[in-house]
């Protein structure tokens, strides 16, 4: 004979367990469900993604009306029972139907606990519990107007988030310090609140609500110390407590909830209690996986096995807020007899705890990575022996093993919040995210979504590694970077096809080389510039349009928009009439900050704009011009006092520098040239990490190369030894000339020599004299178009748009 | 609206930029190599930048201190930065140059 199974509430809940019972014990109960709300059951914990329009209704329900007819359940939409006969063995709803059962389930759940304050009940207050609430969210939010979310726990940020997306200027109010502090450690509720206040939330913590006011409806919240937030819409989403007021009224026994066994039976053999309602060892339960557990001992129960019983097991909580990465496990608080281990990254927004206690994981919090949280779980719940891998423990499932054996390895050991790039604060996790999120191929495109190694760029080898971690051959660092997103082509390829095509103007190239874009970018357009005008010395008009700023004012930006200004000083020598003329600029123009450069040579900074033409007219009348300090182009020739001066000198360093210098400002370079004469092997003009160098000794010159001594640091190379002044001039020109012609845009030269090899250079600046001599010539004769001073020709009226105002506008109004 | 005469069309280089000093600050007022003419504040989103000294490409420029590319349509940047920079509108009546200041538009009002 079957059995009369009556279930109040249909809820997620008493459906798990009804699906249970149907596998178990088909047939063996006749089932009737009375459900206060009017529709069947449904997900109630994806109602945060409806209410963020991420979902539709239709798409949270888990048991449509066909599988209750093809069940044969009885099922009551919108009837709530309002009393239980347990002598009679009767329910009865609001509507006056009345069923008898012979088992009953009382899955009542929650009601949200509503702040008793003065004007809880005006029209605009809402909870945060049902279908309904959310659909009266919904409509609120369609005023595009203000809303107040009381309560930062789950709730309240799942409410205050989808009412954000649904277009709402939402506050949120938390009683607390931080956000969900029951699930989180202050340190993840900080960074949660920034999360949250990132999408536009403002958040006010510690928020004590007084009162809600208006006339007729919702206009205002107001707080204890007197803050006022105007809303129409409040949520309150400060907790839920058990509903257990039908068996309380019929004499069940219930304490916070409806007290039962561990066999979620009550103090009424015949009923049985679960859910939210139910509350087992003294324990409430408001997570999903706790309550799917009650259900399947229900069900165990109600099919006759009697051994069924339900373990408390800690469940992990995640907020379901699109793009806030939150997992928080069992027990975090501190004790002297817990360890703990946290990993922070505060630029990727990554924090990681492990609470130990005996070599055991008794708590978890990861906030911003949340993949190894399973994993942490996993090892909690099988109270796994963690000692023998405490030390990457907190790295996560994947970096547990042996040791990292070659570099690619070390790089895939790296947590996922190890920084990788130092200018702009960019982890690993961050990189191989965006790499797989985005699709990224290229570097460049790294670049621009994470701006990892876009600064100073030494951090490209890691970044490169990364990819290929990532993305494994769909990354060929091999294959031909093009000059920017403009053009698949390669700087080299460029450069060969303006010669070969005898392109002259930026729009030929672009036209020929079939640029993608109508007018390049800021990449290409200074590299294409410059190629024109090395290749094109006599008939390439300068395109000033197409350069760096600092190239077209000839001066240096500064980072407040003022203007660095730098004059030759040849070899780093000077005078009283120099220096007198500099003091004499410096007072008039106010000149903030007055510096001796690297190059030896003198630097007023922060004059602004407007100024540098009058400046340079002041300098240019004692002499000086500029020293192109702002150009990719031959900046200083730094010297010593050589056999003028020095006990040790071998040779007239000083002059040879002055020579140098003179013979070869103004040229334009790939990227800049500095360079240094040392008067002997002690080598006090620092030669041996420039671009170019000279030492001196007793039988001559000994050039040096491709030194660096800024993002990298190394030594020169040593080009060769000669004898003569002239002779040293004419190959050091020669070697400029030959990288002018090959060095790609902002290719340092010693970047250029690894890349052609310094074999190479020194065969054909040194050994071939007749490839010697023509680059020698070409650089000088390119000099003819090059030597002439920027500033002066500016102090004469050439590009005076570029240091005036358009016009000045609306001061006269301003005035009345 | 209250257009403010700013000067002539052939003031400005193709692709480049000149300033007009407001008493809202300084305005960046743009030509692009087809002639279109936009006005943006003179003011990067990121750090404050002064765009009028950037490289103008199509309808965007490239700020001269950390490479943010703004559209001078939108005032937004491009690319994978977020940030915005006011727009003003401007007209061009021949070769004459306007621009319209809200602030100056609501004292003359």
């Amino acid at each position: 004979m079957t059995e009369k199974l009556v279930i109040i509430g249909n809820g997620m809940a008493p459906g798990r367990m009804l699906e249970h019972l149907l596998e178990r014990a088909p047939g063996r109960y006749q089932v009737t469900i009375f459900n206060a709300e009017p529709r069947v059951n449904y997900d109630r914990i994806m109602l945060s993604p409806v209410l963020s329009g991420e979902k539709a209704y239709e798409e949270i329900i888990i048991h449509g009306d066909g599988w209750y007819i093809a069940n044969n359940i009885t099922l009551y939409k919108g009837h709530k029972i309002v009393s239980i006969d347990r002598q009679a063995k009767t329910v009865t709803s609001d509507h006056g139907v009345t069923e008898p059962y012979d088992k009953l389930v009382i899955a009542t759940g929650s009601v949200p606990f509503i702040i008793p304050v003065p004007g809880h009940n005006l029209p605009g207050v809402l909870t945060y519990r049902d279908l309904d609430d959310v659909r009266a969210m919904m409509l609120a939010a369609q005023s595009r107007s203000k809303a107040v979310v009381i309560g930062g726990g789950l709730l309240g940020l799942e409410a205050a988030a989808g009412l954000s997306a649904q277009g709402m200027d939402v506050t949120v109010l938390h009683v607390m310090p931080t956000l969900m502090e029951r699930q989180l450690d202050p340190a993840a509720g900080y960074l949660l609140q920034r999360a949250v206040e990132e999408r536009g939330i403002k958040v006010i913590t510690k928020a004590n609500t007084q009162a809600i006011t208006g006339n007729g409806k919702v206009e205002q919240v107001e707080l204890a110390d007197g803050t006022i937030i105007p809303a129409t819409l409040v949520v309150m989403a400060v907790g839920i407590r058990p509903n257990a007021a039908i068996a309380k009224e019929a004499g069940i026994a219930v304490n916070r909830g409806i007290v039962v066994d561990a066999g979620m039976r009550s103090n009424d053999p015949d009923i049985y209690a679960l859910g939210e309602c139910a509350e087992v060892s003294g324990q409430v339960y408001g997570l999903v996986a706790p309550l799917y557990e009650m259900a399947r001992v229900t069900a165990s129960q109600l099919a006759g096995d009697e051994a069924a019983a339900f373990v408390h097991s800690d469940t992990p909580t995640k907020l379901k807020v699109t793009g806030i990465e939150l997992f928080s496990l069992g027990d975090f608080a501190d004790g002297d007899d817990r360890q703990e281990i946290v990993l922070r990254d505060a630029s990727a927004g990554v924090y990681k705890r492990l609470v130990l206690k005996d070599d055991r994981i008794i708590g978890t919090v990861l906030y911003g990575e949340t993949s190894d949280g399973a994993w942490f779980n996993d090892l909690k719940k099988k109270q796994t022996d963690i000692s023998q891998m405490r030390d990457t423990l907190i790295f996560g499932q994947s970096y547990q093993g042996g040791a990292p054996l070659d570099p690619m390895a070390a790089v895939a050991a790296l947590p996922d919040d190890a920084e990788i790039c130092g200018c702009n604060g960019v982890c690993k996790g961050k990189i191989t995210g965006a790499i797989t999120a985005k699709g990224l191929t290229s570097l460049d495109d790294v670049r621009a979504h994470t701006k990892a190694s876009a600064s100073c760029g030494s951090c490209t080898g890691l970044v490169e590694k990364l990819m290929v971690l990532t993305i494994g051959d769909k990354y060929n660092p091999a294959a031909v970077q093009p000059m920017c997103g403009c053009t698949t082509l390669g700087h080299d390829e460029v450069r060969r096809l303006i010669k070969a095509k005898h392109l002259k103007t930026i729009p030929a190239v672009m036209q020929e080389l079939e640029w993608t874009t109508s007018c390049g970018c800021a990449k290409c357009r200074p590299a294409l510039n410059y190629y024109l005008v090395c290749d094109w010395p006599d008939d390439y008009a300068d395109d000033y349009q197409s350069r760096f700023i600092n190239e077209r004012v000839h001066a240096n930006i500064q980072k407040d928009g003022t203007y660095s200004v730098v004059p030759r000083m040849w070899g780093g020598v000077t005078n009283a009439a120099e220096l007198r003329a500099i003091a004499d600029v410096v007072d008039k123009f106010e000149i903030p900050m007055v510096k001796v450069t690297g190059g030896q040579r003198i630097d007023m900074l922060g004059i602004r704009k407007e100024d540098l033409p009058a400046v340079w007219a002041d300098l240019g009348q004692a002499g000086f011009v500029s020293g192109h300090a702002y150009a990719k182009g031959l900046r200083t020739v730094k010297t010593c006092v050589g056999s003028d001066w020095c006990r040790f000198g071998t040779q007239d360093s000083t002059g040879l520098g002055i020579r140098i210098e003179k013979f070869m400002w103004g040229s334009w370079t790939p990227a800049k040239v500095k360079m240094a004469v040392s008067g002997c092997p002690r080598n006090c003009a620092e030669a041996t990490c420039k671009d170019v160098g000279v030492i001196c000794v007793d039988s001559g010159y000994e050039i040096h190369f491709a030194g660096a001594a800024g993002l990298d640091i190394k030594g020169t190379e040593v080009l060769g030894l000669v004898k003569t002044e002239d002779e040293a001039l004419e190959h050091i020109v020669a070697l400029t000339q030959m990288y002018r012609e090959q060095g790609r845009y902002l290719e340092r030269i010693y970047k250029w020599a690894k890349r052609i090899g310094i074999s190479e250079i020194k065969r054909q600046i040194m050994d071939d004299a007749d490839k010697r001599k023509a680059y020698y010539e070409r650089f000088v004769f390119s000099q003819k178009f090059a030597q002439v001073d920027p500033w002066s020709e500016r102090v004469s009226g050439k590009d005076k748009h570029e240091f005036r105002p358009l016009a000045s506008v609306g001061f006269a109004e301003a005035a009345e | 609206m209250n257009w403010i005469s700013i000067g002539s069309l052939s003031d400005i280089p193709r692709r480049g930029a000149r300033c007009v000093a407001t008493p809202e600050g300084k305005v960046a007022v743009f030509r692009t190599q087809d002639d279109q003419v936009y006005a943006i504040d003179d003011h990067c989103p990121h750090k404050g930048g002064p765009l009028s000294q950037g490289i103008v490409h199509g309808a965007a420029v490239t700020c001269p201190l950390h490479n943010w590319v703004i559209s001078l349509e939108t005032g937004k940047a491009l690319g994978a930065d977020e940030g915005a920079v006011r727009t003003i509108p401007v007209k061009r009546e021949g070769e004459h140059l306007f621009i319209a200041l809200e602030a100056l538009a609501s004292r003359a009002a």
